[in-house]
């Protein structure tokens, strides 16, 4: 292995000073659970890791004034689980980051490592777009926000600018009736990558979606929002129609691989299937609530 | 290269070594610190050979620097036992036949205790779905299942 630095920076000024001096030779240590492998396989020869873990932001979960949360960049699937209220207002966001690997991946894999890495297929990305996530990016020319939707640029690749590191996610706060769900489809049970990937997130007010966010993964080369399904489940009771509408729109939107673990044609159809499934789920933590 | 100098605490004891940046930590563990409990199965995050606990959370040590367990708590197989007194996990893999090759054994065994000290009173789905990250080429996982359940049971009736 090529000569390697290790920096694991106390703030956030001196993580980005440090990730955009090493240029396109630095890599962000978050939960590693990626970066790891890809070293290891020769995929990568990093000269300088800048480990973020050090930065109380970066590993903070706090509830904000508004009643969103805000959810450091390296903060584990675990640790969020072990948090008192989070998975209560957002189960569906916490279920998808608890989808991701094993236990032990769980142990340190974070959302910002799995959005960042820009597979189509994480998971926790499809349940961010659908609770309206938007991250905080920092780098050598200052903050700025970005909706999760606009992160993936292709398989593998960000829409992120040379040296900005991403920070933190900030989740909506939620009004009375509205929770979300995160579905996917894999060959077996557990400790596998999605085919298909569905997250819901809905608003349900006297019976009726007043608001909804559909996220799509594994089906295109980026995770994807499909506003077209949001549209035919809002104003809607959920009945067969709107369902079969919504279903349609999240089979059209597709554009997957052919692979040995789903067809295009399996793909498509299962986002449909999922759409419904998901949507069901959501609507009933949605109306359990009140 | 300049080696990195690691102050840590594994097993409950104060531990100081050096490291190169790359090292993992189950490379240091095996390696620097001789604690060769901690299995190499994939090194890939695949199979939950090098299972420790990093601050009481279950982790891959072949997903982890060396480097990043400074100031941080590290436990391994090696510390289950209290000196000649099996772990009640461990007594109960060897009274079960849980284990085969046991290559898997000792990450098997330090993931299991993380979940019963997680939920001492797991179903057997909640079990099978907390292993699912240690891979066992011999004993069909049954008998792994149920050593963790009835060990739970006697731990929780003590």
């Amino acid at each position: 292995m090529t000569e390697l630095r290790y920096l694991a920076p106390d703030t956030l000024d001196e993580a980005v000073g440090a990730f955009a001096k090493a240029g396109s030779a630095a890599r962000i240590l978050a939960g590693g659970t990626d970066l790891l492998v890809q070293m290891r396989s020769g995929v990568l020869k990093p000269g300088v890791i800048v480990d973020i873990k050090k930065i109380p932001e970066m590993t903070a979960i706090e509830q904000t004034a508004d009643g969103g949360f805000r959810i450091g960049a390296a903060v584990s699937g675990m640790a969020l689980a072990e948090h008192g209220k989070f998975g209560k207002v957002w189960p569906g966001v916490l279920e998808a980051v608890n989808l991701i690997g094993s236990k032990q991946v769980q142990g340190r894999a974070s959302a910002g490592g799995n959005l960042c890495n820009g597979s189509p297929a994480g998971d926790s990305v499809p349940a961010m777009v659908a609770a309206g996530a938007v991250v905080t990016v920092q780098g050598p020319n200052g903050r700025r926000d970005m909706k999760v939707e606009d992160v993936p640029a292709g398989p593998g690749r960000t829409n992120l600018k040379p040296g900005e590191i991403l920070v933190s996610f900030a989740l909506p706060p939620r009004p009375p009736g509205s929770s979300d769900a995160y579905l996917r489809m894999i060959p077996r049970t557990e400790m596998d990558i999605a085919v298909v990937g569905v997250g819901v997130s809905l608003t349900i007010k006297d019976g009726t979606v007043t608001s909804a966010r559909v996220g799509l993964g594994a089906v295109a080369p980026t995770v994807l929002l499909v506003e077209d399904a949001a549209r035919a489940l809002i104003g809607s009771k959920l009945d067969d129609a709107a369902l079969a509408k919504a279903a349609a729109a999240c089979s059209a939107a597709c554009r997957p691989i052919d692979d040995k673990r789903g067809t295009i044609a399996y793909r498509t159809k299962v986002a449909g299937v999922l759409l419904r499934r998901t949507a069901a789920i959501a609507a009933q933590r949605a109306t359990q609530k009140n | 290269m300049a080696k990195v100098h690691v102050t840590t605490s594994i097993n409950g004891e104060p531990m100081e070594f050096l490291c190169e940046p790359s090292d993992t930590m189950l490379d240091a563990l095996r390696g620097t610190l001789n604690l060769t409990g901690s299995k190499e199965g994939c090194a890939s995050g695949d199979c939950g050979a090098c299972s420790i606990t990093l601050d009481d959370r279950l982790v891959c040590s072949c997903l982890m620097l060396a480097v990043e367990s400074e100031g941080h708590e590290i436990r391994t197989i090696e510390g289950m036992a209290q000196g000649d007194r099996l772990h009640p996990l461990q007594q109960k893999f060897l009274e079960m036949a849980a284990l085969q090759c046991g290559i898997c054994t000792s990450g098997m065994l330090v993931a299991s205790d993380a979940l019963l000290k997680k939920n001492p009173d797991p179903s057997e789905e909640e079990v099978r779905f907390w292993l699912a990250g240690n891979l066992c080429r011999c004993t069909g996982y049954d008998k792994i299942v149920r050593a963790v359940m009835e060990t739970a049971a006697e731990m929780r009736a003590q």
